[in-house]
């Protein structure tokens, strides 16, 4: 018999976690260069001057788009690879024992983790409705679902710090779950188009059921991370160019009068506003900060915020194929009302 | 003859799959009907709540996401009943 040498070999999962350590350390240090670096490049290689417009536009441009980045990429990263671990199948079971109240909680907390594409929200919808689940708790999970962003939640950590990020997450639960009990009591079943209660599963249907390896997490993670930073980057850099502008070029306080606490009109308003508005999370936030740096009050901000992204136009559209008009008038309604009452309430306690 | 379905409605992250599919399978010369499902009613038909899905022969593969070509064609490769580049010891 012949003895070959095997060459020194590292396992594919040995070289998956190599790479993660690796672009770790790298993660920490450019995290911890970047602030001096975007100071020196505006103070000392474009030589503007300490406070000048120009200078704290730049400083604040050339810190905040690599800060973002990086952000974006760690959190994103971690969050995909945490998702992995949902399956909407189990999910499902779940929240199928548990009656209401609890059961609105646990859909809105899963609205909140579970990963958002408006076109999942109708076959979710109608797949939470087959296994007898309350509507009002299938509501639950369909309004945190786009309204807890997780783009816009690590956005708000880089620039406002983890208290606004727990808020914005603190408050979205608590719309989902009043929202959900209230338009349980309001029997809407009636609004529901006929189908989605007609609709069987087939017999000879084998599901999926994945045990993931981490090394396929981490290779998933990455490839969504890819996707998702992908898919706001333009609007990223955009937003923080017009937050830099607003920041370096309006005069503080220039908001206080209407935006501002003493503005009560300012809660509905931004409100109302922001509905027809849709914008990607991420390039919204940016322009939030600079807005708030100049006197908006935290409660407003965030209404403006949250019913620009939770509430869309492309949305409402994908539901009309399974709620009837008045049951979406309805659901926008609620909604809009406990985005009103949460801007209210920031306002008076922060 | 593969039945290969790709279930949803209309979404980006639907229309890419689609693309990616008909790709792999002109490029493997694989022997295959590709039905796009965009009805819900038959999309819950398999259960799945996640859009884009991929189903071969009436068995699930992926849900929720775009699977990497490389494992496309190891699942059509599976469906025909070839191995996947395992060699048989006699």
């Amino acid at each position: 018999m012949n003895h070959t040498v095997q060459p020194f070999k590292i396992s594919p999962q040995a070289q998956d976690w190599t790479v993660v350590g690796v672009a770790t350390a790298l993660w920490l240090t450019a995290y911890n260069v970047i602030e001096p670096f975007a100071d020196w490049l505006s103070y000392d290689l474009l030589a503007l001057p300490q406070g000048s417009q120009l200078g704290e536009s730049l400083a604040f441009f050339f810190y905040d788009v690599p800060k973002l980045f990086l952000l974006l990429g760690g959190m994103i990263f971690v969050i995909t690879l945490l998702q992995t671990f949902i399956d909407t199948q189990k999910v499902r079971v779940m929240v199928e024992k548990r009656g209401e109240g609890v059961g609105n909680l646990m859909a809105a907390l899963f609205g909140a983790v579970t990963p958002f594409c408006s076109c999942s929200s109708v076959p979710l919808f109608i797949g939470f409705v087959q296994a007898g689940i309350p509507l009002g708790v299938t509501f639950s999970f369909l309004i945190t679902s786009p309204l807890m962003n997780e783009v816009a939640f690590v956005l708000l950590i880089g620039l406002f710090g983890w208290k606004v990020a727990g808020l914005y997450l603190f408050s979205g639960i608590a719309i989902g779950v009043i929202s959900g009990l209230i338009l349980g009591r309001l029997k809407l079943e009636r609004y529901v188009e006929g189908f989605v209660y007609n609709i069987k599963p087939r017999a000879n249907v084998e599901m999926l059921e994945e045990q993931l390896l981490w090394s396929e997490r981490i290779h998933r993670a990455w490839d969504s991370t890819k996707e998702i930073v992908g898919k706001v980057f333009w609007y990223v850099i955009v937003g923080i160019g017009i937050g830099a502008f607003i920041h370096g070029y309006v005069p503080q306080d220039a908001l206080t009068g209407i935006m501002g606490k003493s503005a009560w009109w300012s809660v509905p308003i931004s409100t109302l506003v922001g509905i027809p508005l849709y914008s990607n999370a991420a390039g919204i936030i940016p322009i939030v900060s600079a807005l708030l740096d100049k006197g908006a009050s935290l409660g407003t901000v965030l209404a403006f915020m949250m019913s620009v992204v939770g509430l869309s136009l492309p949305e409402v559209i994908i539901l009309r194929r399974v709620l009837k008009p008045q049951l979406i008038a309805i659901f926008i309604g609620v909604i809009a009302t406990a985005i009103i009452l949460t801007g209210y309430m920031f306002n008076l306690i922060i | 003859m593969l039945t290969i379905k790709i279930l949803g409605s209309g979404c980006a992250n639907c229309k890419r799959l689609e693309a990616l599919v008909r790709d792999v399978v002109e490029k493997e010369n694989i022997a295959a009907e590709i039905i796009k499902v965009t009805d819900y009613a038959d999309i819950m038909a398999y259960n799945v709540m996640s859009t884009p899905g991929l189903v071969i022969n009436e068995k699930t593969l992926s849900v929720g996401r775009i699977p990497s070509p490389i494992q496309i064609i190891q699942w059509l490769n599976e469906a025909q009943g070839k191995s996947s580049g395992m060699v048989a010891l006699n």
